[in-house]
């Protein structure tokens, strides 16, 4: 196993931090609210000569992810970062990055999309693209935040798929934790080199991208990318495997915390999964048989193994840092659901929306939702939605 | 570059794509590469060009070709020779290259306006060509930025009341002198001669350029399809379109023998038809009267005495 340096970092020093590591050939990014300090902070590297990237301060992030496309497709490791409504704006870049099977990386620091403005975490931003194509990881606090970067770059590379690690706004990104980061040469000898079999700079093989598919051949294309979305599970846990022998910390597509045995369960993603983790400790010291799924990897959506997980549990509440927008539950619990459906299972399951444009979730909030779960297994009636920490 | 050694080269832009008989795109698209030569990259905005050269599985280009979308072709290019430079910067690239986006008018002067400006403003070694032909010509003649005042599109069409677009277009050109870069120039499908040495030169400079192609449209502008150089050239002798370039913000106007009355140009044009209507005159006369005072403008620009330029 490599040998790891302990340090202090916050989310956006952590993922900072692993940029520098896997020094990409170019990075192209803009501004925004709680992001900016990632490539702030890679912006100095490349100031001071520690990394080898070409450095695109574009000048939207419109342009942020079309420059990453034009250095992706001609060749070149590529990385960008943003948040809420910058990713909202690259929206439409995103699924052509997708389509046209480029690895980019970008690092999504989740906040609540406007109107009304807020600058603060939920997860509407990275939902709002969850049916672009890429493939979306989520993070439960810094460790995990640089874990996947280092990770995204060959699971994006191996996969063809461009791949969005996410934090969650200001609680990942601007708290400082101890972390364990691989030194240098460790993280470089991970990532490796990309080496692309066609690239636009290749003048011995030339090709075009980016063709007009009409009736005859962009169902085939749409196809091919709908296999490499369900393939790239297996590339997600084969990169993990081998993260896990370099540094001991092992990741799967998600994470179970005392489900062997549990009873009831919440699921949630991001930083709440934490939170919820020492509720579940509270609880289990009184003898309840408490558990928590976390979700890692949003996209692909691992509907069957969760499902499987799931299975042996008497309720099920879904907690989603957003709102599905659509009259229905969040957007996590209408994918646990589909889920559950497909395997014949027939639970019961709470969604509970929370934590909507940084309000905080608190234990006794997470309390409250364990104290539902067991509830309704005992047969009282719960809302099927609830809306967690709102001013009804 | 002379007629001898075009010929002789391979086509960079080949036959059997599926431009209209008598596009001007496609002129423009092959005259800019057979200047480039075959060490470039092209990145195009989605438009008639990219539409009419690459439809899956075939390519007209036989250059490396990179089409993203619509309002980015100058980021796009801008991360293609961003990645150049750092392969150079690392050693692990060596060949010489160029860099050159398409867009047409809409893809330009109006939705990629920000992205052109931006990558202009970071001085990437770009060369940016605008094929303009005045409309949204791919999905059916709509007004642009760039139609002129008087023209009839599907946007803003000649009806009972209103004749056709009621604003002049906007100056893109000087919005790129703007920039203070180190070439910017108009050139026109119908001067190859002028478009190819201007290409050159481009090319030869390093930093961003811009080069603003007057392209006329044989659909759009609805005239015969085998009068499309002519269409340009007129546009140039009327002064509507002057041929200029801006090198490092010194201006070289050329100068056309005679300047022809723009009704020589606007007549031949069905897009204009409603103009010759007697009470549209007044409507006429403004044109006339908008293109005497930017020629006069732009000729104010050119240094008292122009330096010889090689």
């Amino acid at each position: 196993m490599a040998k790891s340096n302990i340090v202090a970092r916050t989310g956006n020093e952590a993922m900072a931090e692993a940029m520098r590591q896997i020094n990409p050939d170019v990075v192209a990014a803009y501004p925004i609210t709680p992001a900016t300090e990632i490539v702030q902070i890679f912006a100095g590297y490349v100031a001071d000569g520690l990394v080898d990237t070409e450095f695109i301060p574009v000048e939207s992030e419109h342009s942020a992810m079309s420059a990453c496309i034009g250095s992706s497709a001609a060749g070149g490791r590529v990385m960008t970062g943003t948040s809420s409504q910058g990713l909202a704006l690259m929206a439409e870049m995103l699924y052509i990055a997708s389509g046209l099977r480029l690895p980019i990386i970008l690092a999504d620091v989740n906040r609540a999309l406007s109107s009304p403005i807020n600058i603060h975490c939920d997860h509407s931003d990275t939902m709002m693209v969850k049916e672009s194509g890429w493939i979306q990881i989520f993070s439960e606090n810094a460790q995990e935040a640089y874990d996947n970067m280092i990770q995204a770059v060959r699971i994006a590379e191996t996969a063809k798929l461009p791949t969005m690690v996410t934090t969650d706004g200001f609680i990942i990104s601007h708290g400082m934790e101890r972390l364990e980061i691989l030194s240098d040469e460790d993280a470089r000898s991970f990532v490796g080199q990309y080496k692309p079999k066609d690239y636009l700079l290749n003048f011995d093989r030339l090709i075009t991208v980016g063709a007009l598919d009409l009736t005859d051949y962009y169902f085939e294309h749409r196809r091919q990318h709908i296999e490499a979305i369900k393939n790239s599970k297996a590339v997600i846990l084969d990169v993990a495997k081998d993260f896990a022998k370099k540094t001991g910390r092992s990741y799967g597509l998600f994470e179970q915390y005392k489900m062997e045995d549990a009873k009831v369960a919440i699921v949630a993603m991001g930083s709440t999964a934490g939170t919820a983790k020492v509720k579940v400790e509270e609880l289990r010291e009184k003898g309840l048989k408490a558990g928590l799924l976390k979700p890692r990897v949003f996209r692909p959506f691992p509907k069957e193994e969760i499902a499987e997980a799931l299975r042996g549990l008497d309720a099920i509440a879904v907690m989603d840092r957003s709102d599905s927008g659509n009259g229905q539950e969040g957007p996590l619990c209408l994918e646990i659901k589909a889920a559950l459906y497909d395997k014949g299972i027939n639970k019961t399951i709470l969604n509970y929306v929370y934590g909507l444009g940084g309000r905080d979730i608190k234990m006794e909030e997470i309390g409250s939702v364990y104290s539902d779960l067991f509830g309704v297994v005992k047969g009282e009636k719960k809302d099927r939605v609830t809306y967690l920490g709102v001013r009804e | 570059m002379n007629v001898k050694e075009v010929v002789k080269q391979k086509e960079l832009f080949t036959g059997g794509h599926r431009a209209c008989a008598g596009c001007g795109a496609a002129i423009v698209a092959r005259q800019v590469l057979m200047a480039a030569g075959p060490n470039t990259v092209v990145v195009s905005a989605t438009g008639c060009l990219e539409v009419v050269s690459t439809i899956f599985p075939y390519t007209a280009w036989n250059v490396p070709f990179l089409h993203s979308a619509f309002e980015n072709s100058a980021a796009t290019i801008s991360g293609v020779e961003a990645l150049y430079k750092s392969w150079m910067r690392q050693g692990k690239y060596n060949k010489k290259v160029n860099f050159i986006a398409f867009g047409g008018d809409g893809g330009t002067y109006d939705i990629g306006l920000q992205s052109l400006s931006g990558a202009m403003e970071r001085g990437h070694n770009i060369l940016y060509v605008c094929y303009n032909n005045e409309a949204y010509m791919n999905t059916g003649v709509q007004r642009s930025g760039a139609t002129p005042r008087g023209a009839d599109t599907t946007t803003a069409p000649a009806g009972k009341v209103r004749q056709g677009k009621e604003q002049f277009r906007k100056d893109l050109t000087e919005i790129m002198v703007s920039h203070k870069i180190p070439y910017v120039a108009q050139a026109v499908v119908g001067n190859w001669r002028d478009l190819t040495s201007k290409i050159e030169k481009a090319l030869a400079i390093e930093g961003p350029k811009f080069i603003n192609v007057f392209q006329p449209c044989r659909l759009g502008w609805s005239y015969k399809p085998e009068a499309t150089c002519e269409m340009g050239r007129l546009a140039v002798e009327t002064c509507v379109w002057p041929l200029y370039e801006v090198t490092n913000g010194v201006y070289k106007v050329s100068k056309p023998k005679e300047k022809k009355p723009i009704a020589e140009w606007m007549g031949l044009q069905g897009r204009f038809r409603h103009l010759s209507k007697p009470e549209n005159k007044p409507i006429l006369d403004a044109i006339q009267a908008n293109v005497d005072s930017n020629w006069q403008s732009l000729l104010s620009k050119e240094p008292p005495q122009a330096p010889k330029q090689s």
